[in-house]
């Protein structure tokens, strides 16, 4: 058209530069999660070659600069903290949606679901600093040393009890309305309605939540660092004290070398396949759950 | 660019946008149509994925003309008007087969100008889409889009489109506030006017007064009888009776297992009172459909 | 049963940090390795890293989320690909991003142990969290807009710009806010990438001691340094509750938009 004097052609071209840069940008975001797993896998490589993978669970002990890198103990430690962190978390976290859900009257609940959010937001770094302050002088005047599995499975259980909370919570206002008046119609109390219909119908909800969760409690450091006393022993009982492999790193990251700062990089990798596995679990089961509730 | 070379043009002053034009309304005794074929569509079908929604639909729509498209639901008539425009393009998995022409302008072919197709093909659809900022930005945006920039044309080109579609005395105090703050048949009518704004040849209206009340339905309604002569216009409508006040044209559409096709096409007054296809009889008299 | 911890924990922040805080604390140097003296380097190295990490981030955040909602269809090969990776990405540990950012960015880009390797590991940890949220923001806008866009014969580079990008813009607030509240708080990713020097940084190549990891730094390795670890906490939540506050604060307010204009 005459009076159009647009320039198509370097319209298209505008178009055709924000796609090129955009799908670089795209690229790059999606190739970071390779480029990690690379790298660990380069840097733990010399680990791999001169250690070995038995040798880190039949090594006698974890003393890497007389050569004996023996990861057990700090498995252990890991899993024992988040095992327990998970079991007193999720009933909590759980019940607490459910409190918010259908229990509390709308300003409370909202009051409550705000302060969990900012519970969530507290940084790992204070939640570890009160612990050493609060939690292990009481739990060491009751069963000394304080330091100890508990107080990590304590401060674990505070910092995922929000994640399993906040996740519950939205898979539960996914609850289709229509099947909670059907279910009050047919004369149930509120309590077997939760029990028989809602959880039921959320379980696929609620589990993610834990498993999303267990992965924060598995990577987590700082707290657990600062609460879990760093022995390297495999515990016998609650109080001992324990490191784990996520605090390990962070101890030693700083002066090892060589094989050692190798070891370090495998016990990341090794971290991070587990942590990958289950946050993928916990992605698919939330693409069902939502499959589910949309038909 | 070849698309806008018109063989016959009624616009008295071919070239320029609408808003830049005086408006001059339409004499409504007039014949409308001119015979001189617009849009020529051949064998065309459409399919999402392996569904075949619209098979081998073939017309031809006179330029100036008010064509309505009625049907049941889901006999590809949102789909049809989407190939006018390739909006097709933008939905995944869609494939449009056959031919189609605008005047001389292979509509289906890849080397077609898509975004100067699509200014010369406005469209309208059910809902009201205003962008959500200003009622004058909502104008400003396509004009300047399409290389208009100076301030006072874009001024008076957004005057000029406005008064046509009767929204100016209302909203001239409040251009700069946001378009979603009309009521709806304001907000279609500005849809309309945005897509007026760039004197499109061809106007794709896809049910615009579902949405509305009878008032600003009726509105809507006179504004588009208005346009008659000026530009193309296909309507697709569930009113029938809409169709029969306004329509020059009827395409009757119907779907077959699931495949939607063309079943008659002609004058509207021949549609109303003469139909040829058994279909198209109990469909308007409300027996079927 | 939240709420006994959540006061807890606040009520002995408070109680223990109210009495060191004061403006000079807050812009004065550490001395005697934190016991005396503030915190002013280290919240300007803060600043500096988190400025370096957002600043990475959101254009590449950006620019994904574009690219995941704009030119892929939902269920492409290559859009499932990159939203899986990043759902990995975003649940693995800080102490991963930390050894990562140590062996890339320090080790093999030679960036050393500076508020650059830091900023640039934390970006790649906040990445996934942020283009979530801007996607789906990008997701939020209806389809209709994108087709009368089209059919004005709007390019899309305009239809990016000025219609797509404003209708996100406070969900894109939204994220980087997020990921503001999750850089601020992050430790076990700075420890070894932007190092534990408390001096004022002079420039990016310079190690800075964040916030978060003078706090450990105070309550691990130096004694009596609490007082001042309860200071600086205190300092940390404020600004953490600060963010979430207005992230929330935002996004209410963007639903209440939302629904008026619907
Ligand atoms: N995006 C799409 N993906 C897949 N199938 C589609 C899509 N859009 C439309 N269809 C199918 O194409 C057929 C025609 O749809 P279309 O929207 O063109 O019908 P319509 O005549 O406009 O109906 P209505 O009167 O209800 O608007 C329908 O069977 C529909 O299911
Ligand atoms: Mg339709």
């Amino acid at each position: 058209m005459i009076s159009f004097s647009s320039n198509t052609l370097s319209r298209s071209r505008g178009d055709f530069l924000l796609l090129g840069s955009v799908r670089l940008l795209a690229l790059t975001a999606g190739g970071l999660l390779f480029l990690v797993v690379a790298f660990l896998f380069h840097e733990s490589w010399p680990a791999l070659q001169n250690i070995g993978l038995s040798r880190f669970f039949s090594d006698p002990d974890w003393y890497p600069t007389e050569n004996s890198y023996q990861l057990t103990s700090m498995v252990w430690g890991s899993l024992l903290a988040t095992t327990g962190a998970v079991l007193f978390a999720s009933p909590f976290g759980i019940l607490s949606a459910l409190f918010c859900h259908f229990y509390a009257p709308p300003l409370l609940a909202r009051w409550y679901r705000r302060m969990v959010e900012l519970l969530a937001g507290i940084p790992s770094v204070v939640f570890g600093f009160w612990g050493l302050m609060v939690l292990v002088p009481i739990i060491g005047r009751w069963h000394p040393p304080g330091p100890s599995l508990i107080s990590g499975i304590l401060i674990l259980t505070l910092m995922i009890m929000p994640t399993i909370m906040l996740v519950s919570h939205a898979s539960l206002a996914h609850v289709p309305i229509a099947l909670i008046h059907t279910s009050s119609a047919l004369g149930f109390s509120r309590w077997s309605m939760i029990w028989h219909v809602i959880l039921p119908t959320t379980r696929m909800g609620l589990f993610t939540g834990i498993l999303l969760g267990l992965a924060r409690a598995l990577g987590e450091t700082m707290a657990v660092l600062m609460v879990c006393g760093n022995v390297v022993q495999t515990p016998s009982h609650l109080f001992d004290p324990v490191r784990t492999l996520t605090a390990n790193i962070a101890l030693e990251m700083a002066y090892a070398l060589g094989d050692h700062r190798a070891a370090l990089f495998m016990s990341g990798l090794f971290l991070m396949g587990v942590v990958a596995l289950v946050v993928s679990t916990a992605e698919a089961l939330r693409h069902r759950n939502t499959y589910v509730s949309a038909k | 660019m070849d698309i806008m070379q018109p063989t016959f043009r009624i616009n008295p002053e071919p070239g320029k946008p609408a808003g830049l034009r005086p408006w001059v309304p339409y004499p409504s005794d007039e014949l409308c149509c001119e015979p001189v074929t617009h849009i020529r569509a051949k064998n065309l079908s459409i399919a999402y994925q392996d569904h075949q929604a619209l098979r081998n639909v073939t017309l031809e729509i006179n330029r100036g003309c008010i064509t309505a498209l009625v049907g049941p639901s889901g006999c590809g008539k949102t789909s049809f008007l989407m190939s006018l425009n390739r909006l097709t393009d933008l939905i995944p998995g869609c494939q449009v087969s056959g031919n189609l022409h605008m005047n001389e302008l292979d509509i289906l072919a890849p080397t077609t100008d898509l975004l100067q197709l699509r200014r010369a093909v406005g469209m309208i659809f059910q809902k009201p889409t205003v962008f959500p900022f200003s009622i004058r930005k909502n104008l400003e945006l396509p004009l300047r889009e399409h290389g208009t920039h100076h301030r006072t044309v874009l001024h008076s080109a957004m005057e000029n489109v406005l008064q046509q579609v009767g929204l100016w005395h209302e909203v001239k105090d409040r251009l700069d506030h946001p378009a979603q703050a009309l009521s709806g048949g304001q907000q279609q009518r500005l849809c309309l006017a945005r897509a007026l704004v760039l004197s499109p040849d061809l106007l794709l209206l896809d049910e615009p007064c579902s949405a509305l009340d009878p008032l600003s339905s009726g509105i809507v309604e006179d504004l588009i009888v208005s346009l008659r002569g000026h530009v193309t216009i296909m309507i697709v409508t569930h009113n029938l009776a809409q169709a029969r006040r306004i329509a020059d044209h009827i395409a009757f559409f119907w779907s077959f297992e699931g495949s939607g096709t063309l079943v008659e096409y002609g004058p509207a007054q021949a549609i109303f009172e003469n139909p040829i296809h058994e279909l198209t009889g109990a469909y308007i008299s409300g027996t079927r459909g | 049963m939240v709420t006994i911890p959540f006061i807890w924990i606040m009520g002995d922040l408070l109680w223990n940090g109210w009495d060191q805080l004061s403006f000079s604390f807050v812009f004065s140097a550490p001395q005697n390795a934190g016991r005396e003296g503030g915190i002013g380097p280290i919240l300007i190295s803060t600043l500096l890293i988190v400025g370096v990490c957002m600043g990475t981030a959101v254009p590449m955040g950006l620019g994904t989320a574009l690219f995941l909602s704009e030119y892929t269809r939902h269920d492409h090969v290559l859009g499932r690909l990159i939203r899986g990776s990043l759902d990995v990405l975003a649940g693995v540990p800080s102490i991963v991003f930390g050894l990562f950012g140590n062996a890339l960015f320090c080790q093999i880009l030679g960036l050393g142990f500076s508020i650059l390797s830091g900023g640039l590991t934390l970006a790649c940890m906040v990445l996934p969290i942020l283009i979530r949220t801007v996607e789906e923001s990008f997701h939020a806008i209806s389809q209709e807009q994108r087709l009368s866009a089209a059919a004005l014969g709007l390019s899309k580079t305009t239809t990016i710009r000025r219609i797509l990008l404003p209708a996100a813009l406070p969900g894109l607030l939204v994220g980087i806010i997020l990921g503001l509240g999750r850089a601020v708080a992050e430790t076990a990713a700075l420890i070894f990438t932007s190092g534990y020097v408390a001096r004022m940084p002079e420039s990016l190549m310079d190690s800075g001691r964040s916030l978060a990891v003078h706090i450990y730094d105070l309550a691990m390795n130096v004694a009596g340094g609490n007082p001042h670890a309860y200071a600086t906490a205190l300092v940390l939540v404020g600004l953490v509750f600060i963010i979430n506050v207005s992230s929330s604060w935002i996004a209410s307010r963007w639903t209440s938009c939302n629904r008026l204009s619907a």
